[in-house]
């Protein structure tokens, strides 16, 4: 396996569309492979997409599973063709690339999803999930249709206050 | 090159103050960094990092005076790209009254938050004004602590709600 170089921005590659995946041999199995060793090469990296490393096509990986919080999550995932099908609430969140080093910054998603998408040998998938996982996935899937979350940034400073849990303060306190 | 200034500008704010500035600045070879620009009270300010050679007032100086800003010029230490990833998100929201920043920044800091960015308006009206605060910050300590450091002024009325940052990298 092989870690891939990671296109920075302003790569004109990062602003293409992907194509869909339709051949399913052992050539993707191996890109695959190298994908997701170069998300681990990364730092702390959540997902990752195929244009990050150069590759117009409709994949991409995500694993939220090793959060500092423990959030709910589905693991390890291959997703070929994915697409969204549902979505639903919003929240704010901060959000990095690979693709752009030392920044960082705020953008809107929806909460929950339903997603459809392919496993790595075209076997139908479908998901329902929710918050930081969610979040991964509009990240990762921006990136198949040639967009970044620096072009999503909201201005931190009309920052939408959304608290999900009703309780003033210290949560600790009981 | 590392030979960064600080420049504070501020003044009445006005159509054109950020294009002419930077353009005076562009003109004499000078490159911008890290910058933060924002209306206070109907005053234009600006904080901006600028780098190049020699003194910047003689190039600023007239531009400032004619846009009615003063400026002040430090040289400063440090560089781009060394940003701190805030893992910490505070907010304060309440009616207006003497003390909140203070009370609660003194909280959190002696918890152990480093305070990377802070903004806070006064919202509502003349009669009821109602003072919103929001804080990014780093911390070491989980964000438990920074809780309950604030409970008591929570206990007191005052709303702060302390939150942890998940920044996804994708």
């Amino acid at each position: 396996m092989t870690v891939l170089e990671i296109l920075k921005a302003p790569d004109e590659r990062l602003k293409q569309f992907s194509e869909e995946v339709e051949i399913f041999d052992d050539e993707l199995q191996g890109f695959i492979d190298d994908l997701e060793e170069t998300r681990q090469a990364g730092p702390g990296a959540v997902g990752i997409a195929a244009p990050q490393v150069g590759r117009l096509q409709r994949v991409i990986i995500v694993d939220v599973s090793n959060t500092k919080k423990p959030v709910p999550n589905h693991g390890y995932m291959v997703l070929i063709n994915p697409e969204i099908t549902e979505w639903n609430g919003f929240e704010m969140g901060r959000e990095g690339c690979l693709s752009i080093p030392d920044y960082t910054g705020n953008v809107i998603r929806a909460t929950d999803i339903k997603l459809k998408a392919q496993d790595r040998f075209g076997n139908p998938l479908e998901y329902e999930m929710e918050g930081f996982e969610a979040r991964a996935i509009q990240h990762e899937l921006d990136h198949l249709d040639g967009m970044l979350f620096i072009d999503r940034v909201v201005s931190r400073r009309t920052d939408l206050f959304q608290r999900k849990v009703y309780k003033k303060g210290a949560s600790a306190k009981k | 090159m590392n030979n960064w200034k600080m420049l504070t500008l501020v003044g009445k704010d006005r159509p054109g103050i950020v294009a002419r500035v930077t353009d005076a600045l562009y003109q004499n070879g000078w490159n911008l960094g890290e910058a933060s620009m924002l209306r206070l009270g109907g005053n234009f300010t600006i904080m901006l990092m600028v780098s190049g050679a020699g003194e910047v007032e003689p190039t600023l100086q007239p531009v400032a005076q004619e846009l009615g800003l003063r400026l002040h010029v430090d040289p400063i230490e440090g560089d781009l790209h060394s940003h701190v990833v805030p893992n910490i998100q505070v907010r304060v929201v309440g009616a207006d009254r003497a003390g909140i920043v203070a009370q609660v920044t003194g909280q959190l800091a002696e918890a152990g938050l480093n305070i990377l960015e802070l903004e806070s308006d006064v919202a509502g009206s003349a009669e009821t004004p109602i003072y919103i605060m929001g804080i990014h910050g780093y911390a070491d300590v989980p964000v438990e602590d920074l809780q309950q450091a604030v409970s008591d002024l929570v206990d007191q009325g005052i709303d702060v709600t302390v939150s942890g940052i998940e920044t996804l990298i994708g």
